[in-house]
C-alpha cells in the first residue's frame, strides 16, 4: 500500500499496460515507435541503438558508420587491459557479471578507455576542425582533473605507449571515411600526421572513435557510455573462453613482481621519470 | 620516461614495488611490514590506513576514521540511490558481491558519496594554500561561489540539515580531533557565508574532508579512505530485499512512467 507513488520522467520510453496487469507492458514505445509492434524485424540492432540515444532513426550513412565502428570496437583484443580484466574473472570462475563489470571498470579509464573518449569528444566540441586550435591545445598544460579521476597523463585520444599508428586503426579510419567523408573523420585522416608529429605518439582508438561519434552527433556523455558498451563483446567472449582453460593456463606473472624497500623503490621511480 | 613502447618494454615481466607481495606458502609482505607478525593484534582499520599512506596510524587516528565510517556513511536505507542498487541486486536475486560492488561504484556520485569528499578535501587544501600565500579568505570564497554557484562540501539533496555533523563532531572532540587547522578554516568559511546571509549549509563531506586533512591525509588519500565506507549500510539493504518476495522492491506500474518524448509514429512514416 502506498500514499503517493513517485514517477519517472523520460523522453525515451513510453508503455501501455496489459489489461490484466499494470506491471506488464502490452506496448512499449521508443521515441514514439512501437518497439514490438512496428520496429521489431524491420530495424537493425545498430539502428535501434542510435534511436535510443538520439531519439531519431539514423539515415543509412549514419547507420553504416555506427555499424562499422561497432565491429571495429567489438573486440579490443586479448592484450587490452579491459579484456584482461574480464579474463581474470573467467580464469578463476568468478561470476560472469563480474567479468563484464571488470571489463567496464578497467575500460573506463583515461588511457584508451571511456574517459579518454569523453575528453577527446569534448575536444572536438571545443576545437572543431581547426588544426591550429588542436596544436595549441596539445602544447597547453594539461588541466588538472577537478574530480576523483586521476589527472590526465597524455593528450586525449592518442596512445602514449604507441610508436606509429597501428595498421588496424589506419584501416578502420580509411573504411569509416569512405562511408562518411567530409566530417571529423575526414579531418582526422587529413591531419593525423601533423597531430602525431606534434605529440610524439600516435592516434588511439578513443581518438578515432571520438571523431566518429562527433560525426554521428553524439555528445560526450553519450559517446563515453556507448564506447564502453561497444567494447564489451570481446571481453565477454574471452572471459567465457578462459573459464574452460582455467587459472593454470592463465598468466600469473610469478617472477614479474619485484618487492623492494621504500628507498630503492623511490630511487627507481625517479630514474624511470628521468629516463629518456 | 618519454612516451613510446620502450615504457612497455621496461615493464615486461617486471613489476618493481614497495607495496608488498605474497610469498606463496611462506609469508606476506605488506608495504614495509610483515602481515602476520606486525599486524597480529591490529584492527582492520589500522591495516587499511597503513596500506593507503604507508604510515602506521595512531590508535586515536584509526578510531577517528572508523567513526567517520560508522557515523557518516552507514545508512541502511534502500531509498538512497547507491544502497538501492544493492537492494535491487538482492531483489532480482543477484549475488552479494555483485550488488555491493555495483553499489560502491555508484557511490562515486556528484551529489553525495566519494566525489564530494574528494572535492571538499581539495577545496580546503587549496583554500588553505591561497590564504597562507596572502589572499583574504573572503576574496577566495565569495568569487568561487559567484562563479560556480556552489562550494564543495556545502548543500545537500533531499534536506539541507545534516544530522551526521553533531554526532561526528562529538566523537571527534572525545578523540581530541576537533581542534585542527582545517576544521578551523571550515568554521571561518561558514562565518563568512553566514555574515553574507548565504543560505547554503555545510554537509558532512566538508567535515570529513577537514578531519581527514587534519589527520594528515591528502585529498587523494581521503578519497581512498572513503571508497569502501558505504558498504556497511549496503549489506543490510541487500539482506532486507533478499528476505522479501523476488522482484518486489519499489515496483513501478506502466503509468508511473511520465513520458515527455516524441508522439506516437509508425516506421513507414519515418
Amino acid at each position: 500500500m502506498t500514499d503517493q507513488q513517485d514517477s519517472i520522467r523520460t523522453a525515451i520510453w513510453h508503455e501501455e499496460a496489459e489489461p490484466d496487469n499494470p506491471y506488464a507492458a502490452a506496448a512499449s514505445y521508443c521515441s514514439g515507435y512501437d518497439v514490438y509492434g512496428d520496429l521489431l524485424g524491420k530495424v537493425s540492432w545498430i539502428q535501434y541503438l542510435y534511436l535510443l540515444f538520439r531519439l531519431e532513426l539514423p539515415d543509412p550513412r549514419q547507420a553504416q558508420l555506427l555499424e562499422t565502428l561497432s565491429v571495429a570496437l567489438a573486440n579490443p583484443g586479448i592484450r587490452d587491459p579491459s579484456v584482461q580484466a574480464a579474463m581474470n574473472a573467467g580464469a578463476c570462475g568468478s561470476t560472469r557479471a563480474s567479468a563484464l563489470m571488470a571489463g567496464i571498470a578497467v575500460g573506463a579509464g583515461s588511457l584508451g578507455g571511456g574517459h579518454d573518449l569523453y575528453h577527446a569528444l569534448r575536444l572536438w566540441q571545443r576545437l572543431g576542425p581547426e588544426l591550429s586550435a588542436w596544436l595549441e591545445a596539445i602544447n597547453a598544460p594539461a588541466a588538472d582533473e577537478e574530480d576523483s579521476w586521476q589527472p590526465l597523463e597524455h593528450f586525449p585520444g592518442f596512445d602514449p605507449n604507441g610508436a606509429s599508428c597501428p595498421t588496424p586503426l589506419r584501416q578502420t579510419l580509411e573504411v569509416l571515411v569512405d562511408i562518411y567523408p567530409g566530417g571529423a573523420l575526414q579531418w582526422l585522416t587529413d591531419n593525423r600526421d601533423s597531430l602525431e608529429k606534434e605529440l610524439g605518439y600516435p592516434l588511439g582508438w578513443a581518438g578515432l572513435s571520438a571523431a566518429a561519434f562527433h560525426d554521428l552527433g553524439f555528445d560526450a556523455a553519450q559517446g563515453e557510455i556507448l564506447y564502453l558498451l561497444l567494447r564489451l563483446p570481446g571481453a565477454a567472449a574471452h572471459a567465457v573462453e578462459q573459464e574452460q582453460y582455467g587459472w593454470r593456463h592463465f598468466p600469473f606473472f610469478r617472477s614479474a613482481l619485484k618487492p623492494m624497500d621504500r628507498n630503492s623503490y623511490s630511487q627507481l621511480l625517479t630514474s624511470i621519470e628521468k629516463a629518456p | 620516461m618519454k612516451p613510446g613502447p620502450h615504457r612497455l618494454r621496461f615493464f615486461r615481466n617486471n613489476w618493481p614495488s614497495d607495496k608488498g607481495a605474497w610469498f606463496p606458502g611462506e609469508k606476506v609482505q605488506f608495504r614495509q611490514k610483515a602481515l602476520f607478525e606486525d599486524f597480529e593484534d591490529s584492527s582492520w582499520m589500522t591495516l587499511f590506513l597503513y596500506g593507503i599512506k604507508g604510515e602506521m596510524p595512531s590508535p586515536e587516528n584509526a578510531a577517528m576514521v572508523e567513526a567517520i565510517w560508522s557515523l557518516t556513511t552507514s545508512y541502511p536505507d534502500p531509498r538512497l540511490w547507491n544502497n538501492r542498487v544493492a537492494s535491487l541486486a538482492a531483489s532480482t536475486r543477484s549475488t552479494g558481491s555483485l550488488g555491493i560492488a555495483a553499489a560502491l561504484a555508484v557511490t562515486e556520485a556528484k551529489v553525495y558519496g566519494t566525489r564530494p569528499v574528494y572535492l571538499a578535501s581539495r577545496f580546503l587544501r587549496e583554500t588553505a594554500r591561497r590564504e597562507a600565500a596572502g589572499e583574504k579568505l573572503a576574496d577566495i570564497i565569495l568569487p568561487h561561489l559567484k562563479k560556480h554557484r556552489y562550494l564543495p562540501g556545502f548543500g545537500r539533496p533531499i534536506t539541507s540539515r545534516d544530522e551526521r555533523i553533531g554526532p561526528l563532531m562529538q566523537r571527534a572532540e572525545k578523540l581530541g580531533a576537533g581542534e585542527g587547522e582545517h576544521l578551523a578554516l571550515m568554521h571561518r568559511i561558514m562565518a563568512i557565508l553566514d555574515g553574507k546571509r548565504y543560505r547554503i549549509k555545510p554537509n558532512i563531506a566538508i567535515y570529513v574532508a577537514a578531519l581527514l586533512a587534519d589527520l594528515g591525509y591528502t585529498p587523494r588519500q581521503a578519497y581512498y579512505i572513503i571508497v569502501l565506507a558505504f558498504a556497511t549500510g549496503m549489506m543490510p539493504c541487500y539482506i532486507d530485499a533478499g528476505e522479501k518476495p523476488e522482484g518486489c522492491l519499489f515496483p513501478l506500474q506502466c503509468t508511473d512512467i511520465r513520458y515527455e518524448g516524441h508522439h506516437k509514429r509508425r516506421l513507414s512514416c519515418a
